[in-house]
C-alpha cells in the first residue's frame, strides 16, 4: 500500500451534489503530487476529504497505513495552506505557528527551536511579533506556509494557495514551494485550475474533470500523451487546437486536408488535436492559416489565424521569424504530432 | 460665506441640545451643595454651595428607608453587585448560546434562535408573576441570586455574538481543527479574543440594564437589605438637597463605565475585526 492510498472514494454533499465520483489514487511517500481541474470539478472536495474538513460518502482513506476515515482532523496529523491562507489574526506570526505545536503538549523550549528554525527557513524571521495584518500578501503566504512546516505533519495539503498573489510573486512562490518541498521532502498534494502550476510543481499531476480523475501521470507523459479530449484541451498553453474529422480506411479528412495511413483502426466522426508547437512552415503544407494577430512574446511569436473553414487556429513560431498581419501561412504538422479522439466519447484513439 | 452660516447654525442647535441635557443636571449638582433651607427659601440654584461635603457623606452613610436599615451605600453595593452579576452572566450565557447555534450541527438552529430572539418581545414585566413565583417557589427572593438570574438571559446580546461568529470565516475553524483544536479550544483561543471588543461592550451594555432595573428588585425583594440605588431614588425620604445629592451619585456608576471602557464600547458596537 502506497503513503496515502484513496480507493473508491466518493463524495455526495447533503444537497445532493455529487462532488467527487469512486475516485482512487495512491501518492507515494516524498511525492508531489498536483490535482489540476476546472473550478468546481471537485479538487478541492477531494483534498478535504483526506484533511478531513469533509466527511468521505463512501470508499477508504488510508494514510501512512492506516485507514483514516473516522479520524479527527485535529488527529490526523496532516496540515493545509488554505486559499486566504487562515492566518489567525489576533495571534502575532510566532504564535499563529507555535499554536499547532502547544496544542499537542511539545515544551516551550522545542516549540521555540522549531518555530525559529521554520521562520529562517522561510525568511520570516524578523515579522515574527507582527500580527497577520501588518503582513504583505507573500510574507502572509510564508506563514501559512510556516505554519504548516513547524508541525512535521505527515502530508501536506494546498487549496490553490497562490491565486491571490500577483502574476510576479505567483511565479516567485511556486518556486519557493518546490525548492521547500524538496528540502523538506514532506509528501505534498497541491490543488490548483492553473495548467501552468500544475506542470511546474508537480512530480505526478491528476487531471479532474466532473469528479473523476481523467488522467494520472508525470506532466511530460500527460502533456505528450493526453488520454482524452478534456486532457489534450486542459493542459498546455496556449491550448491545442482541435479540428473536426473523419476517418475511413485508415484515412483521416478534414477540411481542406486528409492524413493517410493514420495508426489507428477507428472509423467515424473524430477531433483532430494538433498543438501550437508542433506545427512549422513547409511548401507541401496541409493546412493553410490566413495570420489575424501576431503576440510577440520574445522568445516565441503567438501567431493566431483562421483556416479556410473560418476555423480559430493558432501557431507557435520562434521569436525571430517574422510574421505579418494577413498573412498566409502554410504549415505542416512535425513528426506526426497530432492526436485523434472519439469525437463521441472524447476518448483519445490514435 | 454662506458655508460659515450653516455650520454656525448647525453648531448652534447642537450647543442649545446640549444645554437642554445639561442644565437640568447642573442644576440639580448645583443645588446639591447647598442647604436645605437655602432651597426652600430661593429655589434650584445655578451656582455651587459651601455644603458638599456634608450632605454627600451624611446622604451615604445616613439609615433610610421605611425602617431605618439601610445606607445609600449599601445600595450602591447591591446595585453594583446585581449590575455586575447580569453584566457577567448574560454575556456569559450569550457567548455560548450563540456558539452552540452557529458551530454546533444543531437541526433548526436558525428556528431555535428566532425563538430565543421572539423573546425580546416578551419583556421581565410581562412574565414578572410567574417569574416571581418560581422564585419564591425556589426560596430565592430576598437574594442576590434572585436579583440577577431571571434577568440574565440576553437575547440582544445572543444575536450580537451569532452575527459575529457567522462573519468568522470557516478556514479559521478548519485551520485550527488542524492544528489541534478542539471546540472548546476553538471557543476560548479564538471566539473570545477575536470578540473581545464586542464582549466588553455587551458587558457595559448589560451592566447599564442590570443597574437601571426597578420592578423587580422592587417585587423580589421585600427585606430593606437589598434594595438597589434605583429603588432608593424612589424610596429615599430625607430634605430636598440630600435627595439631589443622592440623585447625582446615582448617575456615578453607568458613567463611570462607560468613560473606563468607551474605547471598546464605540469599537464593539459599530463592529470590529
Ligand atoms: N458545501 C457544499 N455543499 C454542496 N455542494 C458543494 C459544497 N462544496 C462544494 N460543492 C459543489 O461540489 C462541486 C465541487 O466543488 P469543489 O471541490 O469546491 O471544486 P473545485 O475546488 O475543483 O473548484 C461543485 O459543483 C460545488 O458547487
Ligand atoms: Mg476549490
Amino acid at each position: 500500500m502506497s503513503f496515502l492510498d484513496l480507493k473508491n472514494v466518493t463524495k455526495i454533499y447533503p444537497n445532493g451534489t455529487k462532488a467527487v465520483h469512486e475516485t482512487s489514487l495512491s501518492v507515494e511517500e516524498g511525492e508531489f503530487m498536483v490535482f489540476v481541474g476546472p473550478s468546481g470539478c471537485g479538487k478541492s472536495t477531494l483534498l478535504r476529504m483526506v484533511a478531513g474538513l469533509e466527511d468521505i460518502t463512501e470508499g477508504d482513506i488510508n494514510l501512512d497505513g492506516k485507514l483514516i476515515n473516522e479520524v479527527d482532523p485535529s488527529e490526523r496529523d496532516v496540515a493545509m495552506v488554505f486559499q486566504n491562507y487562515a492566518l489567525y489574526p489576533h495571534m502575532n506570526v510566532y504564535n499563529n505557528l507555535a499554536y499547532g505545536l502547544k496544542n499537542r503538549g511539545i515544551d516551550k523550549e522545542t516549540i521555540e527551536q522549531k518555530v525559529n528554525d521554520a521562520a529562517k527557513l522561510l525568511q520570516i524571521s524578523d515579522y515574527l511579533q507582527r500580527k497577520p495584518s501588518m503582513l504583505s500578501g507573500g510574507q502572509r503566504q510564508r506563514v501559512a506556509m510556516g505554519r504548516a512546516i513547524v508541525r512535521n505533519p505527515k502530508i501536506f495539503l494546498f487549496d490553490e494557495p497562490l491565486s491571490n498573489l500577483d502574476a510576479k510573486l505567483r511565479i516567485q512562490m511556486r518556486l519557493e514551494i518546490k525548492k521547500l518541498q524538496q528540502k523538506v521532502g514532506v509528501t505534498s498534494i497541491f490543488v490548483t485550475h492553473d495548467q501552468v502550476e500544475a506542470m511546474t510543481l508537480a512530480d505526478r499531476l491528476a487531471v479532474i474533470n466532473n469528479g473523476i480523475i481523467e488522467q494520472l501521470g508525470t506532466p511530460i507523459e500527460i502533456y505528450d500523451n493526453p488520454k482524452s479530449l478534456f486532457v489534450a484541451g486542459f493542459i498546455g498553453s496556449p491550448q491545442m487546437n482541435f479540428l473536426d474529422g473523419n476517418i475511413k480506411n485508415k484515412t483521416l479528412s478534414a477540411e481542406g486536408f486528409e492524413i493517410k495511413d493514420i495508426d489507428s483502426d477507428f472509423e467515424g466522426e473524430v477531433k483532430l488535436g494538433i498543438r501550437p508547437e508542433h506545427l512549422s512552415q513547409s511548401e507541401n503544407s496541409l493546412i493553410n492559416l490566413k495570420v489575424d494577430l501576431v503576440e510577440q512574446l520574445g522568445s516565441d511569436n503567438l501567431v493566431y489565424g483562421q483556416l479556410k473553414d473560418k476555423k480559430d487556429f493558432c501557431y507557435r513560431c520562434p521569436g525571430n521569424l517574422t510574421i505579418e498581419k494577413g498573412a498566409d501561412l502554410s504549415l505542416n504538422i512535425e513528426n506526426n504530432k497530432y492526436y485523434i479522439f472519439d469525437k463521441s466519447t472524447g476518448k483519445r484513439v490514435n | 460665506m454662506t458655508r460659515f452660516i450653516t455650520s454656525s447654525f448647525s453648531h448652534l442647535i447642537l450647543l442649545i441640545g446640549i444645554l437642554i441635557m445639561v442644565v437640568p443636571v447642573w442644576m440639580i449638582f448645583a443645588s446639591s451643595t447647598h442647604t436645605s433651607s437655602m432651597i426652600n427659601m430661593n429655589g434650584l440654584q445655578m451656582f455651587l454651595g459651601d455644603s458638599f461635603y456634608e450632605n454627600y457623606l451624611r446622604v451615604l452613610l445616613y439609615q433610610g428607608g421605611f425602617f431605618k436599615e439601610i445606607t445609600a451605600l449599601k445600595m450602591f453595593f447591591n446595585s453594583f453587585i446585581m449590575a455586575t452579576g447580569v453584566a457577567i452572566l448574560s454575556v456569559v450565557t450569550s457567548l455560548m448560546a450563540a456558539y452552540a447555534l452557529v458551530y454546533y450541527r444543531i437541526k433548526y438552529a436558525t428556528l431555535l434562535f428566532w425563538i430565543i430572539f421572539i423573546t425580546i418581545l416578551v419583556p421581565l414585566e410581562l412574565r414578572i408573576f410567574p417569574t416571581y413565583s418560581v422564585m419564591a417557589e425556589l426560596n430565592l427572593v430576598n437574594s442576590y441570586f434572585g436579583l440577577i438570574v431571571p434577568i440574565s438571559a440576553s437575547a440582544i446580546a445572543t444575536l450580537f455574538f451569532r452575527q459575529f461568529y457567522k462573519t468568522v470565516p470557516d478556514e479559521l475553524l478548519e485551520s485550527a481543527k488542524l492544528d489541534g483544536a478542539n471546540t472548546w479550544r476553538f471557543f476560548v483561543d479564538f471566539l473570545i479574543p477575536l470578540s473581545k471588543t464586542m464582549i466588553v461592550a455587551m458587558l457595559i451594555f448589560m451592566f447599564v440594564f442590570g443597574y437601571n432595573q426597578y420592578l423587580w428588585p422592587l417585587l423580589v425583594t421585600t427585606s430593606e437589605q437589598y434594595w438597589t440605588v434605583v429603588m432608593g431614588l424612589k424610596m429615599m425620604s430625607g430634605s430636598i438637597v440630600h435627595r439631589f445629592a443622592f440623585v447625582m451619585m446615582s448617575m456615578v456608576p453607568p458613567i463611570l463605565i462607560i468613560i473606563v471602557l468607551q474605547k471598546y464600547f464605540i469599537k464593539g458596537v459599530f463592529q470590529d475585526k
